[in-house]
């Protein structure tokens, strides 16, 4: 199609249409937030409040979103069904939790409550590592050489027979996670509203990152990792085994997320079979946010994400008068990716898929 | 797994017998964990004989006897034995089930762990019955060895008729009403069909039909004949097959009773915004997850601007509206198009996904409940064309051919466009964006205008599916609106508009039929995209286009394990396993 004065125009349409929509976006978000900030009616207490809650979702969000990224990183592929392996994880913590609450483990203070959160939270890594390495073995490895719409689709396919075979086994309805008094205590910090629950998800989910961070950077099966991710072929010619690294991969992001799951099921205190849908979804964006591939990124993303998610409704959109604002979270979310998708597409740290980096 | 080249042994290979009988159990297993076993015990396939949760069972044996024995030349004796125990083991896990479950509170965690189940598999036993499925599954593991290797004149005919009993069974419930509704047939109808599944004397008359059709088959073997037809018969005889096709599209809402016409305007509604996703997805390559976004705008629009009750705002006829809501979900897919075309393909999906999220929440939402009625929605939505509740149009029947000519329409412009300058673009962009650009192709535009098209059509979908419930809800905009679009086209057939009618009888029309298993609907819906991406990824009937490029030559680019299932069609067809 040649260049001819009405494409130019059509041109000219669609740049000005990107403009004026990256315009109202900053004005929504500026306008909303002077007029929120100058009516004075939240307090200190509110917003900090806010702040924590974003912190705990954050990290949940980066957890998962360490699965999504590294998987993409080497396979390329979006895997879809990561909301569901971090649901399974929650499920198995569930099934831990009930027979530790039944021996009165939950409510003897901390020491003991600690042991249960702990054995809860391997439990369900294990499980869920052993549910994604089944998705990888029968719905993805033999389509790793197709198109790329394909293994997406067996992923999406995957996803929901995920669900609904936990909503087989489990029923519909939510299953409430047993009581820990200890978590729902607060830290004795005057100015801070902070539950002891949340110092529990940040302080594993920062361990588990950093564990995980010094895993891809300093084993050998780390530089193996990023190896295959930076050129399969290659990394073959090496000597290394990439069906190992990629299923390595899975394994790892897997029990990210299924730790994930308990922390979640912790904060949010209820499972069920959808439970892990909405989470997914929002930490691939956390991904997207900080640049996929790039495992640094997706916990930053992870956290940036849970802030404007938890503070952006009342920031935002309170001062506009938007009636109930907090219905429009994920409303916040979701146009948060389309913005980092469409003007920073390699996200905040770039994505590390493409080449420079060993 | 599968891929083992059939060696021409005499020995049984009794590892991979066991090996298929652990794999049979552990699908068994799942079936009856998964609450399959105990829901569809509920339907007889005969009455008062055997029941769907029974048959779910025995055709787990079936399966794993049939992959135990295929590709292997076995006489008949060890092909029995293979068969016996692939069978044995695979009832063994269900046995092993109904131990446990004594023994252990199982309920606790999984809720079909149940008496209920045990019932089934122990044919109401208890626990003392657990040897049944082990039994029962290691003689239908022999019978199915026996009847794989006996003479093609015995096996060909008794699967005709167990696959006519299944069939027919299945189908009962369906098919009495009508057969009851006229004199002429309604002795027929009772003597072969019960109230729940077919009777003992119509399953032995089925039986009887289908050998004895098949043995006539195999005498007059009418495709013979048929390609034996002189050239100018023969194209004479496509016009009077068209015919007949049309005469029965036209009359299949009348034919078998409301519940049925309601269904079939559902599959035609699906047809319809399964060929406007069609050009989306088949032709331009763009996987719109979002896809409900656009049905909203459509069903919203109808219903503000037709509505008699609280929201609604110009009480315009239904046909005025109808147009003004397709344009309006046009601008909404140039509005949401263009910021995200620009982006990759598999980003594209997650981005659309969230479209379909913000519209959902948006709808539901307090900020727009003013407008739109929040969860309460817009009700009252006049109907295309009003007429008395008796009358030949009554009800869905109208919507299904209003839907029948809007879906004709589509495919018709899909039809065009695809021939045209514009659909080879959209075609050269989904095999190859860079060539695609490279060639002067405006990525942004060619995808926005295949973006908005889709949207235009979802929107007549939603503006239609408006007509056909007379309200709409903010809970009927949900993600599974997009996924069951995208699952059907992906189904049946990318890029084909044949496979797009194919797709929405499967995915559509079949689960509608069986609601009171519309739990298990979506876990189908997920088996069959995995399963369609590992052995048919261009779907049931595909574009030849489509096929050609799916079906590349492994490259060896990186040399993880050996090549996995999908080799070179075996000779045998894949397998019976439910």
């Amino acid at each position: 199609m040649r260049t001819s004065a009405v494409d130019r125009i059509t041109e000219f349409a669609i740049a000005a249409f990107l403009w004026a929509f990256r315009i109202a976006v900053i004005l929504l978000v500026v306008v909303g937030s002077f007029l929120t900030l100058s009516s004075g009616k939240y307090s200190w207490e509110t917003w900090s409040s806010l702040i924590v809650s974003g912190l705990s979702t954050g990290s949940i969000y980066a957890l998962i979103a360490l699965g999504y990224t590294m998987v993409y990183g080497i396979l390329r592929m979006i895997n879809f069904a990561h909301g569901e392996i971090f649901m399974g994880g929650a499920f198995a913590g569930y099934f831990v939790a009930t027979l530790f609450a039944s021996a009165g483990f939950l409510d003897q203070g901390p020491l003991p409550a600690l042991f249960a959160v702990a054995v809860m939270i391997v439990v369900a890594a294990a499980f869920s590592t052993v549910l994604a390495l089944l998705v990888e073995r029968i719905a993805y490895r033999p389509l790793r050489n197709a198109p790329r719409l394909v293994p997406l689709i067996s992923a999406i396919g995957a996803s929901f027979f995920l669900q609904y075979t936990f909503r087989g086994f489990f029923g519909s309805g939510f299953y409430v996670y047993p009581d820990v008094s200890v978590l729902a205590q607060r830290v004795p910090i005057d100015f801070l509203r902070l539950r002891w629950v949340d110092v529990l998800v940040v302080v594993s989910a920062v361990v588990m990152m950093t564990g995980l961070y010094l895993f891809v950077m300093r084993t050998r099966m780390g530089t193996a990792i990023r190896a295959v991710s930076e050129d399969k072929s290659t990394a073959q010619l090496m000597g290394i085994d990439v069906n190992r690294a990629i299923v390595t991969t899975f394994a790892v992001g897997a029990a990210m997320a299924g730790a994930a799951g308990v922390l979640y099921a912790l904060l949010f205190r209820q499972v069920f079979f959808f439970t892990g849908f909405v989470p997914g979804i929002k930490a691939f964006t956390a991904a997207v946010l900080g640049g996929i591939g790039n495992v640094p990124g997706a916990m930053l993303g992870g956290l940036f994400l849970g802030q404007v998610e938890a503070i952006g409704p009342t920031l935002f959109l309170d001062g506009l008068n938007v009636p109930s604002p907090n219905q429009l979270k994920d409303v916040i979310a979701f146009t948060l990716l389309v913005l980092v998708l469409v003007f920073r597409p390699s996200g905040i740290l770039g994505e590390r898929i493409s080449g420079q980096r060993a | 797994m599968m891929n083992q080249t059939a060696v021409p042994e005499v020995a049984v290979d009794w590892r991979r017998a066991l090996r298929i009988g652990l794999l049979g159990g552990a699908v068994a297993l799942y079936v009856c964990l998964v609450g399959m076993v105990e829901v569809f015990d509920a339907r007889a396939l005969v009455a008062g004989v055997i029941t769907l949760g029974q048959t779910s069972m025995v055709l787990a044996g079936v399966g794993a006897a049939y992959m135990a024995i295929r590709g292997q030349s076995l006489d008949r004796n060890r092909a029995a034995l293979a068969g016996v125990l692939a069978g044995a083991v695979t009832g063994a896990f269900p046995a092993v089930l109904v131990v446990v479950s004594e023994v252990v509170n199982l309920r606790a965690m999984f809720l079909r762990a149940s008496p209920g189940t045990t019932d089934v598999l122990t044919l109401g036993l208890g626990v003392g019955g657990a040897w049944v499925p082990i039994l029962v599954l290691a003689v239908v593991g022999g019978a199915t060895g026996l009847l794989l290797t006996a003479r093609s004149d015995i096996r060909q005919p008794t699967s005709a008729a167990l696959l006519a009993l299944l069939l027919v069974g299945l189908f009962a419930g369906l098919l009495r009403p009508p057969l009851l509704a006229s004199t002429v047939t309604a002795a027929l109808g009772r003597f072969l069909l019960s109230d729940n599944g077919l009777t003992l004397p119509g399953a032995v008359f089925m039986v009887i039909a289908a050998v004895v059709g098949r043995l006539v088959r195999r005498r007059i073997s009418l495709r013979s004949r048929l390609a034996a037809l002189p050239p100018a018969r023969k194209r004479a005889l496509t016009p009077a097959a068209l015919v007949a096709l049309l005469l029965l599209v036209l009359w299949l809402p009348h034919g078998i009773g409301p519940f049925f016409a309601q269904v079939v305007a559902v599959v035609v509604l699906y047809v319809l915004m399964g060929l406007g996703l069609n050009i989306t997805l088949g032709l331009a390559g763009l996987l719109d997850l979002g896809f409900v976004a656009f049905f909203a705008v459509g069903a919203y629009t109808v219903g503000l601007l037709t509505s008699t009750a609280e929201y609604g705002i110009a009480l315009w006829p239904f046909w005025a509206a109808v147009p003004f809501a397709v344009l309006l979900a046009m601008a909404f897919g140039a509005f949401f198009g263009l910021p995200i075309l620009g982006i990759r393909g598999d980003y594209l999906a997650i981005a659309t996904l969230g479209f379909g999220e913000i519209i959902r929440i948006l709808a539901g939402s307090d900020l727009l409940k003013g407008l739109l009625g929040g969860p309460r929605g817009i009700i009252n939505i006049p109907k295309p064309v009003e007429v008395p509740p008796d009358h030949l149009l009554a009800g869905p029947i109208q919507i299904y051919y209003i839907g029948l000519v809007a879906a004709l329409v589509v495919a018709f412009v899909a039809i065009r466009l695809r021939a045209s300058r514009l659909g080879r673009a959209w075609i050269a962009i989904r095999e190859d964006e860079d060539v695609a650009e490279a060639l002067g192709i405006n990525l942004v535009q060619t995808k926005l205008l295949a973006y908005m098209l889709g949207a235009a059509f979802a929107g007549l979908g939603g503006a239609i599916f408006a007509g056909l419930l007379g309200s709409i809800f903010a809970s009927s905009v949900t993600l599974f609106v997009s996924i069951n679009v995208a699952a059907l086209i992906i189904v049946g057939g990318m890029g084909s508009i044949p496979g797009v009618v194919v797709g929405a009888i499967f995915l559509i029309g079949v689960p509608e039929l069986f609601r009171e298993f519309s739990d298990y609907r979506f876990l189908f819906y997920g088996a069959a995209l995995i399963a369609m991406m590992l052995f048919r990824p261009e779907g049931l009937l595909p574009s030849r286009i489509v096929q050609r490029e799916l079906h590349v030559p492994k490259s060896d680019e990186n040399g993880d394990a050996p090549a996995e299932g999908d080799g070179p069609a075996t000779e045998l067809s894949p397998g019976t396993a439910g």
